[in-house]
């Protein structure tokens, strides 16, 4: 699948990010195809998710942080929107599952709405909250105990709890910081499946360190080294075929 | 190998020896408390009966009465001080937590906190006094509550700030990622996550103020009968210990210690209720 005849959702232009003086990401310039799953990997500290954090607008809530250049969600150049508007429209799954402690697991589903004093009909809201889980793939483990602490779901559940937590309020985009490096193998491979599923549903932005893992599940890789951007394109081409030696390095394990 | 097994036998003995004393010193301060509890209710039990509870206080040199004025006017000055306190703490805790943080206005609000806390409660009580007594002309249970809500402010907004600071920052995060507003996360997420250590750091504060006397003193001032009036003044738990004790007649001393009983037995109820709550946090985490 080559990059130029699929349709664009996210555009960079010359994006730098900051965390006070210190330049973590460097005048990227990324296309991200919509409807796919991009994966960035890069070795540890290449500023993976403070791109992926520019993506949202969260960047900007770390002390100090700021972002030059501009970042196109179709269109509009989300620097220029309220971040509340962007983080509707471009949802996050992190690194360790967070279901809010206070919630049950329907009102954990339903929080996009509920935190903003959304009040929905009752039947809309059991839908949305059903399609939302299994979208996740965690409706027939949940189904029977809704109204049950989102805390005393295993691990990998969670993950998927907030998964659904994401999609429920029906974004354009789904952004995942290494969403499985905190799970066991077996949820892991659970998460995985559902990504390739989900890519019908929602555009999907993915940090891993899981070579094999971006290999099975994303269309593009987009590979990262001291904040730039060194190299991006289909999956099976970059990895077979590097064109940059630090890519090459990196894929051989010279460095991680 | 077993050449000296009498030597071994010998340290083992130390070792438990040693092991004892510890516990021994160790049960030191535990002890004026069973003293306390002993002698308060070796001297208060007999006095206390249902009647004791539901009468107001018998005319000066006659036997019998309650203190059931003192009941009520400790519920109604302790809950006006919560009313007044909780909420201006909450605030300045989330702000905090959440907004000051490092900043030079946060550090000044903390200072000011604890020299709060450490300013002795006679003076608070004068404070009072010159604040809401003399302005109004006369004692009142309102003015009462002033000084103990000044005595718990800072307690609880110091707990409020170490228990939202606890929050992990990846439930924020996971509620901005939402979309939701800045000040909506720390109202719906933070602070409902953070509730139950709040609650254990109400609870401390209102056991510490329910047994204060001297910023009652010269502002609920104590009253013989029942009001349910707070700007008049009113009868409170303290107030009956201090005013029996120092009268000249054997039966309010009696039904002084019986109070310090009632007293001290709220106290440590509202302290093993609050032990019960930030046990349940541990137990979450
Ligand atoms: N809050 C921060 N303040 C200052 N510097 C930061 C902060 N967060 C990250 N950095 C720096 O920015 C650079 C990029 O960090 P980032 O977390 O984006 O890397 P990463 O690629 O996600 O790494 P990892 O694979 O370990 O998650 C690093 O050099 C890091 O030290
Ligand atoms: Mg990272």
């Amino acid at each position: 699948m080559s990059l130029e005849r699929l349709p664009i959702i996210f555009r960079t232009e010359d994006l730098c990010a900051y965390y006070e003086d210190f330049m973590a990401i460097k005048h990227i310039n990324i296309k991200i195809p919509q409807k796919q799953v991009t994966a960035l990997m890069g070795p540890s500290g290449c500023g993976k998710t403070t791109f992926i954090r520019c993506l949202n607008r969260l960047h900007e809530l770390t002390p100090g942080a700021r972002i030059t250049g501009s970042i196109y969600l179709r269109d509009q150049n989300i620097l220029q929107l309220d971040p509340i508007v962007v983080r509707r429209r471009v949802g996050m799954v992190f690194q360790r599952p967070n279901p809010f402690p206070t919630m049950t697991i329907y009102e954990n589903v339903l929080a996009g709405y509920k935190l903003l004093g959304i009040r929905l009909p009752r039947n809309e809201a059991d839908e949305i909250a059903e399609w939302a889980l299994r979208k996740a793939a965690l409706w027939e483990e949940v189904k029977d105990i809704l109204h049950r602490r989102g805390t005393f779901l295993s691990g990998g559940q969670q993950q998927r709890l907030c998964i659904a937590r994401a999609l429920a309020v029906k974004p354009e985009v789904l952004l995942m910081d290494e969403p499985t490096s905190a799970l066991d193998p077996k949820s892991s491979l659970q998460i995985e499946n559902l990504i390739v599923e989900l890519k019908e549903t929602v555009t999907i932005v993915i940090v891993t360190h899981n070579m094999p893992q971006a290999g099975r599940i994303s269309d593009f890789t987009a590979f990262f080294y001291l904040g730039e951007l060194v190299e991006f394109g289909p999956t099976a081409e970059l990895f077979t075929n590097p064109k940059d030696p630090r890519t090459e390095e990196y894929l051989t394990g010279k460095f991680s | 190998m077993n050449t000296y097994p009498a030597r071994e036998n010998w340290r083992r003995i130390k070792n438990q020896i040693a092991v004892i004393i510890i516990i021994l010193l160790a049960l030191i301060p535990t002890l004026p408390l069973f003293f306390i509890l002993a002698n308060i209710i070796h001297e208060g039990l007999r006095s206390i009966n249902l009647d004791f509870f539901l009468h107001l206080p018998a005319p000066p040199g006659e036997t019998g009465g309650g203190i059931s004025n003192a009941l009520v006017g400790t519920f109604i000055i302790v809950g006006i001080a919560v009313i007044i306190g909780v909420p201006i703490s909450i605030l300045a805790g989330i702000y905090l937590s959440e907004y000051g943080k490092d900043s030079k206005l946060a550090e000044i609000i903390r200072i000011s906190a604890d020299v709060l806390q450490g300013v002795p409660s006679i003076v608070i009580g004068i404070v009072a006094y010159a604040w809401v007594v003399r302005p109004m002309g006369h004692f009142s249970a309102f003015s009462g509550s002033v000084a103990l809500a000044l005595m718990m402010i800072p307690v609880v907004v110091r707990t409020t700030e170490e228990v939202l600071r606890l929050v992990p920052d990846i439930l924020r995060e996971a509620s901005l990622a939402l979309g939701v507003p800045y000040w909506r996360t720390v109202m719906k997420v933070v602070l409902p996550t953070g509730m139950v250590g709040v609650t254990t750091g109400i609870l401390i504060a209102v056991a510490r103020i329910a047994g204060e006397t001297a910023p009652l003193l010269f502002t609920a001032f104590g009253n013989q009968f029942m009001t349910l009036n707070p700007m008049e003044p009113m009868n409170a738990l303290p107030l009956v210990i201090f005013n029996y004790a120092t009268s000249p007649y054997e039966d309010w001393w009696r039904q002084a210690w019986a109070t310090a009983v009632v007293l001290t037995f709220m106290v440590l109820l509202l302290n093993i209720l609050s032990r019960i709550l930030a046990k349940r946090i541990a137990g979450e985490k």
